[in-house]
């Protein structure tokens, strides 16, 4: 990226004016040119401040604090100092549902990323017909609203009449008459599973798709001339190329699906969810919203956004790397 | 379409082996239909959700709530469509979507435009600063703000109301947007703007003149993105607004199923229809140009 100072200085030049204003006009100039870029990013910065920055210094705040009802509406909390965090800190059910969320996080994220791929190679492979039709119906997928998604997926697996139970009974794959997937807390959270990989695999499939096209042919033919299997020539001449774009992918979906909200919250629903089926951010609602205890909710949401940060700064270390590179 | 089109081996197909070429131009047919079979059933895979809600709305009742399902209707109905938008407060709730993401983005394409200049166009002391921020705050998981948004909110006396969802939905449209117009904005050949000023025009002038018309599909298509994304928000929505006619689309539709233990399948797929359409018309209109605003040079780096 070349210098942006050029063109300013180019404009002021073209400006021939005699000398002593010129020199004074110039000065003015250089000032409003520093000033510019300020000015311009003033109003997003001021408005992150207020309704962002001071919301998290707020949190900081009542996370030291007794914060309930009552001092919602008094707006002042009673100082308790670190009693919220080692409250929290000691709560089995928060590292029951740590431990939970990671597990939930690793399962998402390696499906996720092993079909995007798989499908995004698959997509080299067929003809332009099936080509055009697959991605039409990836992106259309990749459209759905994350609610509309949900409402689908709970029809799908309702236990009377879903089609999923009437499908798996066709097909032999053992008898799923009446089988109910909200039984038990490990079929609740695959089939949340299931959900988020399904809207999640278009977006990888796309990206991966659109990275293999950079990936010179003479490479691949020349490993296949070589005699290299397929496997060998994903491993040694795709996946270095590719390499970037995975780690970008993968972090991403790590922070997505760590954080994750509304789709366990309404596929398990509410009559549904406790102790036994928690992720960090239903966790997080049930403690901190739902039973107003806000202190506490506070400290519960320092720990989970210090946790996402630091899964964050990857991505974020490589987005700005490749930000200077323009 | 029977059951057993539905279901297909995973995309781990094991085809490639069966298909080793012993002739040579037929193995090689051979193999590309095995290829595009193993595609098809994956397509069939993906795409039944959205067949079935869009196959569930039209059916009768009575189809819908038996024990064999069909396929595909011979007889559609749209009393499912009928049912729901005459469900309590849809019509409300349409409407408070559409003034809530309608304010949040057109507020924030104003903001997010003048600081994605200072991004595209300079060089300054903490730019790099302001990146992370931008990039940064996108990563903050919702859930993790719900506490604080809630409890300032409710200070400034506006929870349950529609000024203070839109406040909310700024913080991820503002960062967002700023992010994606700068992207848009680096695209433009900095000789336009430099030709515009030589032949004498202000600054403001070159800018409105040769850079506004340039970035206007970007700015379009980063505004229609931030509308799907403002449209689609459940759990701020959720949190803040209690009261039935104050809520928004999608909190409408979550609230469908109801209490009662039997579900109006039919009615909640007209109603799931009904909230997606605007979603999916957009996207597909702008899903090329804004796919890779999240991974953008990852490649090419």
């Amino acid at each position: 990226m070349s210098s942006s100072h050029v063109p300013s200085q180019a404009a002021l030049a073209a400006e021939a004016a005699p000398w002593p204003r010129r020199r004074r006009r110039l000065t003015w100039a250089h000032a409003f040119r520093f000033a510019l870029p300020y000015l311009l990013i003033a109003p997003v910065l001021g408005t992150i401040g207020a309704i962002l920055g001071y919301p998290l210094y707020h949190l900081v705040k009542i996370s030291r604090e007794r914060y309930g009802l009552f001092e919602l509406i008094q707006h002042k909390g009673y100082p308790v100092g670190w009693a919220n965090f080692s409250s929290v800190l000691h709560d089995s059910i928060f590292w029951h549902t740590l431990l939970r969320t990671v597990v939930f996080t690793v399962a998402n994220v390696g499906l996720t990323m092993v079909l995007g791929t798989l499908i995004a190679l698959l997509l080299v492979r067929v003809s332009s017909i099936v080509r055009v039709a697959l991605t039409t119906g990836l992106v259309l997928v990749w459209s759905m609203p994350i609610v509309v998604a949900v409402q689908v997926w709970y029809w799908m697996t309702n236990y009377e009449n879903g089609v999923l139970n009437y499908a798996l009974t066709k097909l032999h794959l053992g008898d799923y008459y009446q089988h109910d997937w909200y039984a038990t807390p490990l079929s609740q959270l695959s089939l949340v599973t299931a959900l988020i990989v399904w809207g999640a695999v278009p977006f990888v499939v796309v990206t991966v798709y659109a990275a293999l096209s950079q990936v010179p042919a003479e490479l691949l033919e020349a490993a296949e001339i070589d005699g290299a299997r397929p496997w060998r020539v994903f491993k040694d001449v795709t996946f270095p190329i590719l390499k970037p774009i995975f780690l970008i992918l993968t972090s991403l979906s790590i922070i997505w699906d760590f954080g994750v909200f509304t789709q366990p919250f309404l596929l398990i629903g509410q009559t549904h969810i406790n102790t036994s089926n928690y992720l960090m951010g239903i966790y997080l609602f049930e403690e901190g919203y739902l039973k107003s205890d806000f202190g506490r909710g506070a400290a519960i949401s320092i720990l989970m956004l210090l946790m996402v940060a630091i899964l964050s700064v990857v991505y974020v270390r490589k987005m700005v790397r490749m930000e200077e590179v323009r | 379409m029977t059951a057993d089109a539905q279901i297909a081996p995973t995309p781990t197909a094991v085809e490639p082996a069966r298909a080793a070429p012993r002739r040579r131009g037929r193995g090689r047919r051979a193999r590309q239909t095995a290829w595009n079979l193993v595609g098809i059933a994956v397509l069939v895979l993906m795409a039944f959700p959205v067949f079935w809600m869009i196959s569930t709305a039209f059916k009768p009742d009575d189809q819908i709530n038996s024990l064999n399902p069909t396929w595909f209707s011979l007889h559609p109905t749209i009393a499912h469509f009928r049912d729901a938008i005459h469900r309590p407060f849809f019509w409300d709730d349409i409407k408070n979507s559409l003034i809530i993401v309608g304010v949040a983005v057109a507020l924030s394409m104003v903001l997010a435009f003048l600081a994605a200049i200072a991004l595209a166009k300079f060089r300054f002391t903490g730019r790099k600063l302001f990146i992370v921020l931008m990039i940064g705050i996108q990563m903050l998981p919702q859930a993790g703000l719900i506490i604080p948004l809630y409890v300032v909110l409710a200070r400034y006396h506006q929870v349950n109301t529609l000024s203070g969802v839109i406040v909310t939905y700024m913080t991820f449209v503002l960062p967002f947007s700023v992010w994606t117009l700068r992207g848009f904005l680096i695209g433009i050949p900095r000789e336009l703007e430099e030709a515009a000023m030589v032949d004498g025009s202000s600054r403001l002038g070159a800018f409105v003149r040769i850079l506004l018309p340039l970035v206007a599909p970007g700015l379009v298509a980063t505004s229609i993105f931030a509308f799907i994304t403002s449209w689609n928000e459940y759990i701020f929505a959720r949190i803040l607004l209690s009261e039935g006619q104050k809520q928004t689309a999608t909190v409408w539709l979550s609230y469908f199923t109801g209490t009662s233990r039997h579900t109006d399948w039919g009615g909640l797929m007209a109603g799931s229809t009904l909230v997606a359409i605007p979603v999916v018309i957009f996207f597909l209109l702008v899903q090329r140009k804004i796919a890779f605003g999240l991974t953008a040079g990852a490649v090419k780096a």
